[in-house]
Formats: structure tokens, C-alpha cells, sequence
């Protein structure tokens, strides 16, 4: 069972609780960008066996939407953090980092 | 002037608890920044309840303030008294930006009370509902099995749930099966009642 903490209302909430929203920190490609781009956006996933970001609303909760970064082998969960940001914030990186040492984003120092 | 009637007009059940639908509440919906003074003076002036905290309840005679997520409220008053309430947060609102909507004839509440009110409300919710985590005072939004439900503890024995009033008559069938005869677990009732 997947236990998220919810970020605004702090609720421990298991995954009954919650709707998922897949892949988080997407980049929209909409009207005026290619073909390509557009379609990935629409259908190109990761799908890691490791950490992963992902999106998720606390739909029977407090309703709002935020992200939560996980290990998808494990169920470990690093860091539950609101929605407003179109990356992970540093702490939540250090937090991935001290159990995954090495790990960057997207592969990034 | 027809009669306003609640979905289930009172309907009841006596097993390990006892599950009352308890009839028309006026339920008035606030949502905006809760740190705003407009919005907190409209919420606790126009119910004479002090503001709640994060996933608290307040309350006062008929009247609570139902914190239900970081920018909503639930106002609780008295059903006839709905339109009067709202008048006086619009006014208390002013300019703020802020919404307040009367929901009352869109819910339902219930009452689930006894010694075994923890343990019947238990088998339906995945909330933590242990004595250290949830007493009297908090609010915690949840599902009862299928359908999305709010509840919380007038005291130890006692529950309060407000639900859709479209799905009341599943709301009922789901506690009347939990607290059917036979069904105790005993998990937070020391000594549950058993019917004889
Ligand atoms: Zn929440």
C-alpha cells in the first residue's frame, strides 16, 4: 500500500485516498510546436524501475494536486511537495541523493 | 410553500451502534485565503464560532466551522437560518475575493454513535481513526468505501459524517451493514456492545 502525505493539508493518506495524475514535471508542447514534440508530450512516458516523479490529487481529501517523488521497486517514498514548480526542489533532490547516492536529475549534476 | 425534506427524513438503525440520518443542516461552502481577514471575520462573524485550524472543527451550540482544505470552509447553522448566514458573510465579504454558496440541500449528515462508533466507522474508511490520531475537534475528509464523505467526533462516542445527499441511501446502507449485528471487532472498543 502506497501512503502519501499529503503536502497542503498534511494528512497521511493511503492510496484509496488519492487519484493519480502519471508523470510529473512535463514540459506542455502545444499550438506552434512540431509534430514530434506535440506527440511526445500527448504519449511519451518514463516508466523507471527507480525514482520517479509523479502527479497525484488528494481526491478524497483536501483536493489539491501535488507531486511525489518514489522509488517504483521499492514503494519508498523520498518527498511528497506542492504542485507549483516545474522541477524538484533542491531538498527533495538531497533527499533522493542521501538513499540513492549518485542519483542526478534528468541525468544532471 | 412545499416542505423541505432531508434525503432519508431521519431514517435510523440500532446495531453495535446507533446510525441516525439527522435531517436538514444548513451547509454554506467558503472558499478563498483563510489568512484573509475579510474571509475569517465572515466565516466566525456570521457563526459565532471561532476560526478552526488545519483539518479542525469548530464549534458552538448548532453552529460550526469545518476546516475542509487550505482555501474552504464548511459553515454549519441551522437550516431555515441559511439564507440570513449567507446574507450576513456577503455582506462581512465585502470586496474580498472569496466565494460563499449555500450547499445544504446538496448534502446529507449522519450520526453514528456508541462505544463501537470507532470500529463500525473503521471498517468503511482508510483514515486512521485510532484515539491518538483522530478525536474530537478534527476534521478528516475521507472516502466510506465508493463515495467521498467528511466526518468528525462531537466526542469520543459520537461521529458526525456529511456526504452527497445523491448517495444518502448507499451512505446508510454501508453504516447500517457496518454496524450490523454480529459484526463487532472489537479493535478500539474494549467491551463492545453486543446485541442481544
Ligand atoms: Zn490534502
Amino acid at each position: 500500500m502506497l501512503i502519501l502525505t499529503c503536502p497542503y493539508c498534511g494528512i497521511e493518506a493511503d492510496e484509496t485516498e488519492l487519484a493519480s495524475g502519471g508523470e510529473a514535471h512535463l514540459t506542455r508542447h502545444g499550438p506552434g510546436t512540431s509534430e514530434d514534440d506535440f506527440s511526445n508530450y500527448l504519449f511519451t512516458r518514463q516508466n523507471p524501475l527507480g525514482v520517479h516523479f509523479e502527479r497525484w490529487r488528494h481526491a478524497h481529501g483536501c483536493g489539491k494536486w501535488f507531486h511525489a517523488a518514489r522509488d517504483t521497486g521499492t514503494l519508498e517514498v523520498f518527498a511528497t511537495y506542492p504542485a507549483q514548480t516545474a522541477e524538484p526542489p533542491k531538498t527533495v533532490c538531497d533527499a533522493i541523493r542521501k538513499r540513492r547516492p549518485g542519483w542526478t536529475w534528468q541525468g544532471t549534476a | 410553500m412545499s416542505e423541505p425534506v432531508s434525503a432519508l427524513n431521519h431514517a435510523g438503525f440500532d446495531g453495535l451502534a446507533k446510525v441516525t440520518e439527522c435531517g436538514l443542516h444548513g451547509m454554506i461552502t467558503l472558499r478563498g485565503d483563510l489568512a484573509a481577514r475579510a474571509v475569517k471575520a465572515a466565516a466566525t462573524g456570521a457563526s459565532g464560532v471561532k476560526m478552526p485550524g488545519p483539518n479542525e472543527v469548530q464549534s458552538k451550540g448548532d453552529n460550526a466551522l469545518c476546516w475542509m482544505s487550505p482555501d474552504e470552509l464548511l459553515v454549519i447553522c441551522d437550516y431555515k437560518d441559511v439564507r440570513q448566514v449567507l446574507d450576513k458573510m456577503h455582506k462581512s465579504l465585502g470586496a474580498a475575493h472569496a466565494l460563499a454558496v449555500d450547499m445544504s440541500d446538496a448534502r446529507t449528515m449522519f450520526c453514528v454513535t456508541g462505544s463501537s462508533a470507532r470500529d463500525v466507522m473503521a471498517k468503511l474508511t482508510p483514515a486512521d481513526l485510532s484515539p491518538a490520531t483522530f478525536g474530537p475537534g478534527q476534521i478528516r475528509r475521507s472516502r466510506l468505501a465508493q463515495i467521498p464523505a467528511a466526518f468528525w467526533l462531537e466526542d469520543d462516542q459520537s461521529f458526525r459524517i456529511i456526504c452527497f445527499r445523491s448517495v444518502a441511501q448507499y451512505a446508510f446502507d454501508l453504516l447500517c451493514t457496518a454496524a450490523g449485528a454480529g459484526s463487532d471487532v472489537g479493535y478500539f472498543s474494549a467491551a463492545p456492545i453486543r446485541p442481544t
